[in-house]
């Protein structure tokens, strides 16, 4: 919001009131086109998606039509009723709320505008946000959850009633989650209470802008558009791949090997934003920075799971200008705009080139000079990775992930926040729902089975009448039975499951550890807490913990400076490859004429690769089989991602059993899947039983596909995220908020006994096309079989390739599922009997 | 005790509760509790020969009804699982007495909330036999309306039947309460499930109940209930027991 611009000769016949064109002057800037064209539609009474890349006045655009109409308000006089919201904005990030709150508040004060913008966050104290429906702010900036709370209150109707505009920003990256149906479901019930509300959604670049388009209007009747102003891209960013001295790992995620010349690049520039994947990549990171800090530069660390006084110390410090780097996930991914950030630094590879875009866009922030990136590969395959993603940012190409159908739990959800606020007409309520984009194609009887659902569990079995949480009154209309119904809906709003987690405490060491009081750190996930035994040390909040123990809901750790952190935290990778980069990634492979733009030592990998085995043409899916100690390995390189592999690795050890292959497990990284078995793989293969075309027939999606996904733990972790989320099973409990554990019943038990006896619930098909969709990646799975189909080169190996190098260091870390626990119960039992004769 | 353990024989053991198979009697094991003759069945019961008494522990029925009531909707199909697996177990043995132990309904008013068509089942399954309802912490009003004696504790056939088993060494008690587990790890692959915990002096019974969680053996709330030394952990698996020793666990 700071860049200077030409002002555009032929300005569009925008009304730009006092005294704004005063400040534009005394700035010495001119509104620029795209903002301008923006307010003229607005101010015309449309909705408008603007897509822009950063650093283009993005906030300022959003705002305009908020700002010029607030400023030509007259003024309120004494004794009238406070107004209404005015206008609402809403982001994925409660950081970026905040933000907003104070890039906006710099030009309202410098105007004198009598405009109060205020926050809402899951952060705000309680107070304020009950003095906020007293007394609302004219702007009121908030989260998806949020909004979801206010439009469940009884007084909701009143509150918005003076709503002009909705600003949503970052639409690209809400609408792609279940947090974004949750928003669309918010957006269709402003609509009602304001049928004539105007939506400006801001997004960065976008392969379907038309579906974001859509998002912005009511459906009722479908394929109703925004307007649509795209501004074109800024300055070429100048992005280079690390040239390590060092050997490039393996396999791995911690990038340690380049951690000198990462800190070389942090002390050559003013303020360095280092990006990870992880929260742990994060913590080690900061951590292996520290230990060669020796200019004591101010390196900070950020990511969501830290204590959020912390966090905002941190944002305060950035924004200061103080702090030389900072360490953060994606809790910084999208459009904060914060200083004179000169250089951004990626390490890991970023998995998707719209998202490194969007990362690197963090670097100076002003769309006429370039950005600087380094990419830092933590493994050889992430090297061609980034590499691909490289080529693929310079020509701006689209990889954002297709929209999905709106999902049934966010819409068990919704019914229940209706209910609250207010008794509801089932009819009236699906007319709403399907106004909202993703619900366009909703079934009726889909709701009504949701409504069901909500009411009474949806149950064949209908024994729990007289404990229905909604019933439908005298006069058709469906109202809560209770209070406590309301209440607990209100705990346990929102799409963001997390596991169980517990609250860390610093205290002092040693014995009796109890003493209370030591300051917070922040929450970490209750299973790996589980695992670990006092006196283990990790790294958590940028320091060496030693664990004590967990009394009640809280987790004691001590200072365990000076010594080693023992426990790895679970560091496997958080987003898939996109389909794009893992054709590039493919088409480098196959083309050695590429390989110069590698490092020498990757280069020098592949040529011996070619030497040992083969690379696999761009099209053609290569299978490696070899023995190794006593068993048989096969590896693929379909390159499509981990949940892709993971699902082909089941479907395949199941198949492999059927041929007597005799197969004992499987390890799946983004790259690569292997599978050992007893008997010599590449002996059947040649042999034809099974053949390899077989083996990877496309029908392992039918039959295969049902039967593994009934057993399948992903699918028990996705039904638990539907039972969260459609509150079958609550996070919190009213009056035991702080042990969830101890209120919630394992939701794999409930799986299996809702499966058993009614597998066509309807939160059980939630279940299925929520796994199809994400976890178990069927549809990225089922393109790629049916890419490779005639296309398998098999070759046949006495030992490992180098290729295969990677994944075979990945084997031991994954756990066992399904026939092979009864096996391996009994290998204990015979111990036992062993035991007993000898 | 909700948790993790015997997750998987829930819904294992259900099916062949419904399944024909005949029941092979080496998929049992045997052991001796004080010198008493029983047998651990995979269904998750206690057989004991002599005396042809059946144990159950922890049926925890009516617990989907329990959340209910509190406005957790979970399905209300594990009243109906648990007695098919309990049929099913009461079947193959004809069991002259059958002993549930305690937390046998999830809450105080399960008992008498529980639908006909569950109570129809109980009696039919209670017909010519004795049964004794031992009272539990999550039901210690003991069993409304149902066939049977509520006691606290029995005293039978050389052994002492309580839910909560003794803090203090005892030789000749039959428990539950604690909803044993035990996992088994080999080559950094490990599996959880349900088992009957004992030492020969004591025997702490599986959750028989399909929607109730497990306590690993390690625990402390078990720690100090037996002599390691002669524990073993007898597992329940797919369709038998796998008796493993307290010692081989972690192989």
């Amino acid at each position: 919001m700071s860049e200077p611009a030409r002002l555009d000769p032929a300005s569009p016949p925008a009304r730009l009131p006092p005294p704004f064109p005063e400040w534009f002057a005394t700035k010495g800037w001119a509104p620029r086109a795209h903002q301008l064209d923006l307010l003229s539609r607005a101010q015309e009474g449309k909705s408008v998606l603007l897509i822009a890349p950063t650093g283009a006045g993005k906030t300022l655009a959003g705002f305009l039509p908020a700002l010029t109409d607030l400023a030509e308000r007259p003024k309120r006089r004494p004794g009238e009723a406070h107004r209404g919201i005015h206008t609402l904005y809403i982001s994925p990030l409660k950081a970026l709320a905040v933000d907003i709150e104070r890039n906006l508040g710099k030009p309202v004060a410098e105007m004198a505008l009598p405009i109060a913008i205020e926050t809402r966050t899951g952060d705000t104290p309680v107070h304020k946000r009950q003095r906020q429906k007293l007394v609302p702010p004219d702007i009121l900036l908030t989260t998806p959850e949020q909004l979801a709370l206010l439009i469940a209150s009884a007084d909701a109707p009143r509150f918005f009633a003076g709503l002009r505009y909705v600003v949503l920003d970052e639409l690209h990256s809400l609408v792609t989650s279940k947090r974004g149906h949750l928003l669309a479901l918010g957006l269709a019930r402003l609509r009602r209470f304001v049928p004539s509300l105007q939506a400006i959604g801001l997004s960065a670049t976008v392969a379907e802008p038309d579906e974001l388009r859509r998002w912005l209007v009511p459906q009722n009747p479908p394929g109703g558009l925004a307007d649509i102003i795209a501004v074109a891209g800024g300055a070429k960013p100048e992005i280079s791949i690390l040239e390590s001295r060092e050997r490039v790992p393996w396999s791995g995620h911690s990038a340690r090997y380049a951690i000198p010349e990462v800190y070389e690049a942090i002390r050559k520039h003013r303020t360095t934003l280092l990006f990870v994947n992880t929260r742990s990549q994060a913590e080690l990171l900061f951590q292996e920075l520290w230990q060669i800090n020796e200019d004591s530069l101010p390196i900070a660390l950020h990511h969501g799971s830290l204590d959020v006084g912390q966090r905002r110390r941190v944002e305060k410090a950035m924004e200061a200008g103080t702090l030389r780097a900072i360490v953060a996930t994606s809790t910084l991914d999208l459009g904060i705009d914060w200083g004179d950030v000169d250089l951004v630094v990626h390490v890991g590879a970023p998995k998707g080139a719209s998202r490194l875009a969007q990362r690197i866009g963090r670097a100076n922030h002003r769309m006429d000079e370039p950005s600087k990136a380094i990419l830092v590969p933590a493994n050889r395959f992430e090297v061609l990775e980034c590499r691909a993603a490289l080529d693929a940012n310079y020509l701006g190409a689209q990889d954002t992930p297709p929209l999905v159908a709106g999902a049934l739990d966010v819409l068990a959800q919704h019914v229940l926040g209706s209910a609250c606020a207010a008794p509801f007409s089932a009819d009236a309520l699906y007319e709403e729902v399907r106004s909202a984009a993703p619900y366009v194609g909703l079934p009726r009887r889909d709701f009504d089975r949701i409504v069901d659902f909500v009411a009474t569990g949806g149950y064949a079995l209908r024994t729990y009448e007289r404990y229905a949480r909604i019933r439908p009154t005298k006069d058709g209309l469906w109202r809560v039975s209770n209070p406590r119904v309301a209440q607990q809906y209100r705990l346990n709003v929102g799409t963001i499951v997390e596991s169980p987690m517990l609250n860390v405490r610093y205290v002092r060491g040693g014995r009796g550890a109890a003493s209370r009081g030591g300051p917070m750190l922040g929450k970490i996930e209750e299973y790996f807490l589980e695992t670990l035994a006092p006196g283990d040390t990790f790294l958590f909040a940028g320091k060496v913990l030693r664990f004590e123990g967990i009394r009640e809901s809280e987790c004691y750790v001590s200072n365990g400076a000076g010594l080693d952190a023992k426990v790895p935290v679970y560091a496997g990778g958080k987003f898939p490859l996109s389909t794009y980069l893992a054709d590039q990634v493919r088409a480098m492979l196959a083309d050695p004429r590429k390989w110069g733009a590698l490092p020498g030592q990757v280069a020098d990998w592949l040529s011996i690769q070619k030497d040992r085995s083969i690379l696999p043409k761009r099209g053609d899916l290569l299978v490696e089989t070899f023995p190794r100690g006593s068993r048989f390995f096969m590896v693929a390189y379909p390159f499509e991602g981990r949940l892709a592999h993971q699902t082909l690795g089941m479907l395949l050890t199941r198949r492999l059993e059927r041929a007597g292959a005799r197969p004992l497990g499987f390890v799946a990284t983004d790259y690569a899947l292997s599978v050992w078995a007893l008997e010599d793989l590449g002996h059947l293969f040649r042999r034809g039983t099974p053949s390899l075309g077989r083996l990877f027939d496309e029908d392992m999606l039918g039959d295969d596909l049902d039967a593994w996904m009934a057993e399948s733990w992903l699918l028990k972790r996705t039904f638990r995220n539907c039972a969260v989320i459609s509150g079958l099973i609550e996070q919190r409990h009213p009056g035991k908020e702080k042990t969830g554990r101890q209120v919630t019943v394992s939701a794999d038990l409930i799986y299996d006994v809702l499966r058993t006896h009614e597998p066509d619930h309807i939160l059980l098909q939630a279940t299925r096309a929520d796994a199809a969709n994400g976890l178990l990646d069927v549809s990225r799975l089922a393109e790629m079989l049916s890419r490779v189909r005639g296309r398998i080169v098999h070759k046949a190996l006495d030992r490992i390739s180098p290729l295969a190098v990677p994944i075979m260091l990945e084997i031991g870390k994954e756990s066992v599922a399904g026939e092979a626990q009864d096996a391996l119960l009994a290998e204990a039992a015979e111990d036992l009997v062993a035991e007993a004769m000898g | 005790m909700n948790g993790a353990g015997g997750r998987v024989t829930g819904r294992m053991r259900y099916a062949l509760a419904t399944a024909d198979a005949p029941f092979d009697p080496h998929a049992a094991s045997r052991t001796a509790i004080a010198g008493v003759e029983a047998v651990c069945d995979p269904f998750g019961a206690l057989y004991l020969p002599e005396t042809r008494t059946l144990v159950v522990a922890d049926l925890h029925l009516e617990k989907g009804a329990a959340f209910a009531r509190r406005g957790n909707l979970l399905p209300p199909y594990d009243t109906l699982s648990t007695l098919t697996v309990l049929g099913a177990v009461i079947a193959r043995y004809d069991p002259r007495v059958v002993v549930s132990l305690g937390d046998n309904f999830h809450d105080r008013v399960g008992a008498a909330l529980l639908p006909d068509f569950f109570r129809e089942r109980i009696v039919a399954m209670a017909r010519g036999r004795d049964w004794i309802w031992i009272s539990g912490n999550h039901d210690p009003d003991g069993a409304a309306d149902l066939p049977g004696t509520s006691a606290d504790e029995l005293h039978f056939a050389g052994l002492a039947f309580r839910h909560e088993p003794t803090a203090v060494a005892v030789s000749g008690e039959v428990a539950g309460h604690l909803h044993p587990s035990a996992t088994v790890r080999r080559r950094d692959k490990s599996v959880r499930r349900a088992c009957f915990a004992t030492d020969g002096a004591r025997m702490v019974m599986p959750a028989f109940g399909v929607m109730t969680g497990g306590l690993d053996l390690r625990h402390r709330a078990l720690a100090g209930l037996f002599d390691r030394q002669s524990l073993v952990a007898h597992m329940l698996g797919r369709d038998r027991i796998y008796p493993v020793r307290y010692a081989s666990l972690i192989g």
